[in-house]
């Protein structure tokens, strides 16, 4: 699993619909697993197949149209609502996704997202509607986004337009840092707080 | 200053603040489950870690357990694993596990409140969404993700950034049969499935106030339902009162020092708010959804939405969900037959819950073609309604009584809705496949589901009923 994020460059796919919860990411029955790898192949199991029969594909489904491809998914508002599974994302970014798009993420699944190296870049609706618009028109189109800038762009032409991420948190995926790590440095200083507060 | 209830807890537990960051908040209680904690401790082990506050991390197998013969060793086999891994984990690091088998065990959001660990003040996490259901007793309850678990594990500390606030207000006397888990789908289908994303949600007014705690912690279970990180509802004599006795609360000098620090636990009169809503108590109906997010929700006596009144941009997905559901926009709810009731889970399954629907249906004969699953929230739960004849009650009236657990709330046991068939179900979820692919439910009541396993059809129970 690549750690650090700078510049992901790359066609998408399109998932147009709204309150894509982490049900549909990633169904209950594959939550079994006691690692965190291989919940790829199960990343949207009900809307990617009928019966869950993998020689059963729903073509219609971005995933399974060849059409579509790339390491950014767009997604309609109110991405990764429900469930507080990191599942969710370890089935993303397990699958081969960098970067999710959407015009609005549920709170768990963003910094479930952060902390596994996938960068949610929320945008605006209307911004949003153009990418959808633009890669129904043509599937190779490309859209860019520059971490270090904190800019998302449309086609190779297009206009660069600023998304908001934590800096502490831009930090951690440029570099590489994990959170734990983080918080193991400073042991003292909660050692220091719970002697205070007892 | 002002602060609000949030805030004065919240400030309590910064143990510092990153610099355009986020702060580190110190963690009173840490509940884990066999789903979401061994990737954890797996992480843990790999640094070479011990978990550093094992007495504040409290375990119980609530997700994936069976509700039938919990006795025997559990058939499904990455179920048992996961099962067996809780236990090995929990033993090594020293951690109480309220296991299969234990006269505690329970759902997680259940035990919690049901042995005294949760108490006003905290904060609380959990590797589950529904964590919000704590904030019932006016503490800082929240779900978090495996890595998070993680880092509460190895430091009782998560990183948070501070949410915005808003407060729920709802005043005035409630309807006759409508009851907390009618406020809170109520509320949610006026704001939407991600109406209080970004927010924390304190809910007050004379209608919560009103509520017994076991019904406030209806309310706040269901906060994450609209987005919200968790709700809470600031404690009071009934609060204190349901806390006093139990098995890990407070004792003696300690419990009097503990009510003077909860006493102090409001929302001053002039602290602000980012956002505010009032609701009229009398507006709420008994509530049910028609949908695949708890949003989609109206009154029992309702339309389904017609494709007019839908946003351009959110037709797709609104016919995509009626489609699954197998309903036609526009439609009356009300009458809609039903296949399987499930009362359970970590929204209503508590002993009041369990009452309420064994003093509706004392003497009546669930209807012919509906299979009933009754799922106490733990094992205390139904030792308790064993205790109470409640047992019997459903019995008579051809309900199952199940063994504790999370069961058909999520599906991840043998507890699953067939495919294409209607449930009426009290838990908090309709997402497509939640009860089992393409399986349909109705989120609702506990004493609206009761009314559908008696009739077979969504009904409004206020025709059938002259209390509640």
């Amino acid at each position: 699993m690549s750690k650090n994020i700078t510049i992901v460059r790359s066609t998408c796919v399109p998932i147009q619909i709204e309150n894509v919860d982490t049900d549909q990411i990633i169904p209950a029955r594959f939550l079994k697993s006691t690692t965190r790898e291989g919940f790829g192949k199960n990343l949207f199991r009900d809307w990617r197949y009928y019966d869950n029969d993998e020689s059963k594909p729903k073509k219609e489904f971005a995933l399974n149209n060849p059409t579509y491809s790339g390491s950014i998914l767009v997604a309609a508002k109110n991405f990764g609502c429900g469930s507080s599974r990191e599942h969710a994302a370890w089935a993303i970014k397990d699958y081969g996704f960098d970067v999710v798009v959407s015009s609005f993420f549920a709170d768990i699944f963003k910094s479930n997202a952060l902390n596994n190296f996938l960068l949610p870049v929320r945008v605006s609706e209307e911004f949003l509607q153009e990418i959808f618009s633009a890669v129904q028109l043509d599937p190779s189109t490309e859209v860019e986004v520059n971490l270090e800038e904190e800019t998302i762009r449309l086609g190779a032409s297009g206009e660069k337009v600023h998304f908001d991420i934590n800096p502490y948190k831009k930090e951690c995926l440029l570099n590489g840092y994990d959170d734990i790590d983080y918080l193991l440095s400073i042991m003292n200083e909660i050692e220091q707080f719970e002697y205070n507060t007892r | 200053m002002a602060k609000t209830l949030f805030d004065k807890i919240w400030d309590k537990h910064v143990v510092k603040q990153i610099k355009g960051g986020p702060s580190v908040l110190y963690i009173d209680k840490h509940f884990i489950h066999e789903v979401t904690s061994p990737q954890a401790f797996t992480g843990l082990n790999k640094r070479g870690k011990k978990v550093f506050r094992p007495a504040q991390v409290v375990a119980t197998a609530d997700h994936n357990v069976p509700t039938l013969n919990q006795h025997l060793p559990i058939k499904e086999e990455l179920s048992r694993l996961q099962v067996d891994a809780l236990k090995k984990n929990c033993s090594e690091h020293g951690i109480e596990l309220y296991g299969l088998g234990h006269p505690f065990q329970g759902i997680v959001h259940v035990i919690g409140p049901e042995l005294g660990f949760t108490q006003p003040g905290m904060t609380i996490v959990c590797g589950d969404s529904h964590t919000s259901t704590h904030g019932a007793f006016g503490s800082i309850a929240f779900g978090i993700g495996t890595s998070e678990v993680e880092m509460a594990l190895a430091t009782q500390c998560v990183l948070q950034t501070k949410p915005k606030l808003m407060r729920i207000t709802i005043e005035g006397e409630l309807n006759k049969g409508v009851v907390s888990k009618d406020i809170i789908l109520y509320i949610i289908s006026k704001i939407s499935a991600s109406g209080a994303t970004g927010y924390f949600v304190e809910y007050a007014g004379s209608a919560i106030r009103s509520l017994s705690m076991e019904a406030r912690m209806t309310v706040c279970n269901m906060s994450i339902e609209m987005g919200a990180r968790g709700g809470l509802i600031a404690p009071d004599e009934k609060t204190f009162e349901y806390v006093n006795g139990r098995l890990f609360a407070p004792k003696h000098e300690q419990w009097e020092k503990k009510v003077e620090e909860w006493t102090a636990l409001y929302s001053d009169a002039d602290a602000t708010f980012d956002k505010e809503i009032n609701i009229n108590a009398a507006d709420i109906e008994p509530m049910i959804t028609y949908g695949t997010n708890p949003g989609m929700g109206v009154s029992v006596n309702g339309n389904i939405p017609s494709l007019e009144q839908v946003e351009e941009n959110e037709k797709n997905s609104f016919k995509k969900s009626l489609d699954y559901m197998g309903l036609q926009p526009g439609s009356k709810i009300k009458g809609k037959e039903v296949d399987y009731v499930f009362i359970g889970s970590c929204t209503n399954s508590r002993i009041e819950d369990l009452r309420m629907v064994a003093s509706f249906v004392k003497g009546k004969r669930k209807a012919e073609n509906v299979e009933v699953w009754v799922v106490p929230g733990s094992k205390q739960v139904e030792r308790q309604a064993i205790e109470e004849g409640i047992d019997k009650v459903f019995e008579a009236a051809g309900f199952q009584l199940r063994q504790p657990g999370c069961s058909a709330c999520l599906g991840m046991n043998e507890d699953k809705i067939p495919a294409g068939k209607y449930c009426i179900s009290t838990s908090n979820r309709n997402f497509e496949g939640r009860q089992g692919p393409n399986a349909r439910t109705f989120l609702a009541s506990p004493l609206t589901a009761a009314l559908a396993a008696i009739t077979g059809t969504v009904g409004d129970v206020r025709e059938f009923i002259n209390e509640y």
